[in-house]
């Protein structure tokens, strides 16, 4: 059987288009994300200011960087506010699923209220509770107009506490979306071990605590991992709630590199600032992605 | 309303339990509606009302005048434009955005699935790794490139950033929703001499809508939602909706229209809002006929 030139042409193109067709993504990628990467850290370790430039500083910008306490504060708050956003959105996800999962009447309703925060702009949430929190306007004028003439809520202006209300608008946002994902696991739960488990005489909390909950494990581990890369990125709620104030009350990572590359002319600082975030969110992503690409292999 | 049948379960909880749970999650229903019953409530009522301590009440006068001002003269930045032109530059970004992203995730997915070479899983690990990036790495380099190509502060530009770092995301769901495609059904159609594209739009294609629906869903509410690179590369007149948002409620001058300030946030969320009501089944019921590890 002689292959005429044209036939070869054909099955080799056939054979080359898959790769032709995924190549733009690829090219994409690859310049878009990983060439930027490269470029970035390399200016971490240049004179840039106003402009990036090509003057090589060693490891001047990241010393520099850890000895502004503009810098400390971003690092302290981020520890504060990701450690509680991601604790009690977890709790309050993980009880409004069990909750949500006892045969509730109106459930499909009650879970369209509890998601659809997630569906708004943080630039929405932002100023919604900004306003409501806001001590002239919000809940602590409306409590003392109500008669309760004590009341005190002015933590969106208290340099100690104003952190708490990033935290409060955060959960708000995503909590709901967090129970989505444990109630999906719940409903995953095989109904004849649990029933099993009863006959043997189990109460409904070691049914949780001995069952249901350690077969929860992969929802958990998403979880930590959407909520934690979340947390690192934290920007627009912060620009939108409190500007980074009162004072640098609620400077993050994310809100310290902006101000630095783009109002404060100081580039390569600023992305030092950014390796920094990159490395961090690497350090739980790639073990993620790495063992969930293998398990489907 | 979502209607998905609930599950049975096993737990039986007694009438005190479950007046509790009720209860609990009634509260949080509150706490959840608060926010919107703030914005909506105040969106309507003259300013004077808001200030004077009635930020919970009903409006004693009822007046959409907030929501004239909101949408076509409120001061957004130096003009007293309103949001209107702001809305329409978020829809100019979002509709190509979001149409070019969703085309080449399913052809990435169908290559990946149904195509797979040497290398392919790495390949795309990386893809995947990049929808988690923290975008301040990439945002001094980018705003270079979109200075570059003549793009920098267009709609365009903002259309290309937005492709970029969404194609991880819908390539993800493609790909996971073709993989429990039977592969039998490609062969069987390669052996009759249908083409790479030929199967792709007369076998797949036809199957993918569930898996669409979610890609556009997500794209959609991820790029109208967008503010770090509409607020870095944006120009004067593309300037997407959450930026103007926030420029209306930030602005120092003059007094504070909190009325006008909430109609605005509203405005801003009733697209991916009406996306969420509307569309929201589809989007978990597709994500579920995606998530079936094959």
């Amino acid at each position: 059987m002689a292959h005429t030139a044209d036939a070869d042409f054909k099955t080799r193109l056939q054979n080359l288009l898959p790769k032709l067709v995924l190549s733009p993504s690829l090219a994409m990628v690859l310049v878009f994300v990983y060439g930027f990467i490269i470029f970035s850290v390399y200016l971490s370790f240049t004179d840039s200011r106003l402009l990036p430039s090509f003057g090589w500083v060693g490891w001047e910008n990241y010393s520099k960087l850890w000895r502004l306490s503009h810098w400390e504060i971003s690092l302290r708050n981020m520890g504060v506010f990701a450690a509680l956003y991601i604790s009690i959105c977890t709790v309050l996800g993980l009880g409004l699923a069990i909750f949500l999962d006892q045969k509730i009447r109106a459930e499909g309703m009650i879970r369209t209220i509890y998601l659809y925060p997630m569906a708004l702009s943080f630039i929405v949430t932002g100023t919604a509770w900004k306003w409501f929190l806001d001590p002239g306007i919000g809940l602590e004028n409306v409590l003392q107009t109500w008669g309760w003439e004590s009341f005190r809520f002015d933590w969106i202006k208290n340099r100690d506490y104003a952190i708490y209300t990033v935290v409060l608008a955060a959960v708000w946002q995503t909590s709901g979306f967090v129970m989505a994902m444990f109630l999906a696991g719940l409903r995953g739960i095989d109904n004849e071990i649990l029933k099993a488990a009863q006959m043997d005489g189990a109460s409904n909390w070691n049914l949780y605590r001995r069952i249901i909950i350690p077969q929860l494990r992969p929802a958990f581990l998403s979880a930590f991992v959407i909520l934690s890369h979340l947390a690192i990125k934290t920007f627009d709620l912060v620009i939108a709630l409190t500007g980074g104030g009162p004072g640098r009350a609620t400077e993050l990572p994310a809100t310290f590199m902006y101000s630095y590359t783009f109002s404060r002319n100081q580039m390569g600082i600023g992305a030092a600032s950014a390796t920094i975030m990159l490395m961090t969110i690497a350090a739980i992503m790639i073990p993620y992605l790495y063992a969930e690409l293998r398990e489907k292999k | 309303m979502m209607s998905v049948s609930t599950q049975d379960t096993a737990i039986r909880t007694g009438r005190v339990t479950r007046a509790l749970i009720y209860l609990v999650l009634l509260l949080f229903g509150l706490f959840y509606l608060l926010p919107l019953y703030v914005m909506v409530v105040n969106s309507v009522k003259p300013l004077d009302e808001i200030t004077g301590g009635g930020m919970m009440n009903l409006p004693r006068v009822f007046t959409l005048e907030p929501w004239a001002k909101a949408w076509s003269s409120a001061q957004i930045g130096v003009d007293p434009t309103g949001l209107q032109p702001y809305f329409w530059n978020s829809i100019k970004m979002v509709v190509p955005a979001v149409a070019i992203s969703t085309v080449l995730g399913a052809l990435n997915g169908y290559v990946l699935t149904k195509w797979r070479f040497r290398g392919d899983t790495i390949l795309f690990g990386l893809m995947l790794f990049a929808c988690f990036i923290p975008f301040q790495i990439v945002l001094i380099p980018m705003a270079r490139m979109l200075g570059l190509m003549g793009l920098a502060g267009t709609t365009w530009g903002l259309v290309l950033v937005h492709v970029v770092y969404g194609i991880g995301f819908t390539t993800l769901y493609f790909r996971n929703y073709y993989a429990v495609f039977p592969t039998e059904l490609i062969r069987a159609a390669q052996i009759d001499g249908a083409g790479f594209f030929q199967i792709f739009w007369r076998i797949l294609l036809p199957s993918s809508g569930p898996i669409a629906v979610v890609s556009i869903i997500w794209q959609f509410t991820n790029i109208w939602n967008d503010f770090l690179f509409g607020a870095s590369f944006a120009g004067a007149d593309s300037q997407p909706m959450t930026v103007a948002l926030n420029n209306l409620v930030q602005s120092s001058t003059g007094v504070k229209e909190y009325n006008v300030h909430f109609a605005g946030a509203i405005l801003a969320a009733l697209p991916t809002l009406l996306v969420y009501i509307v569309a929201g089944r589809y989007f978990v019921r597709g994500l579920m006929a995606g998530s079936v590890k094959g």
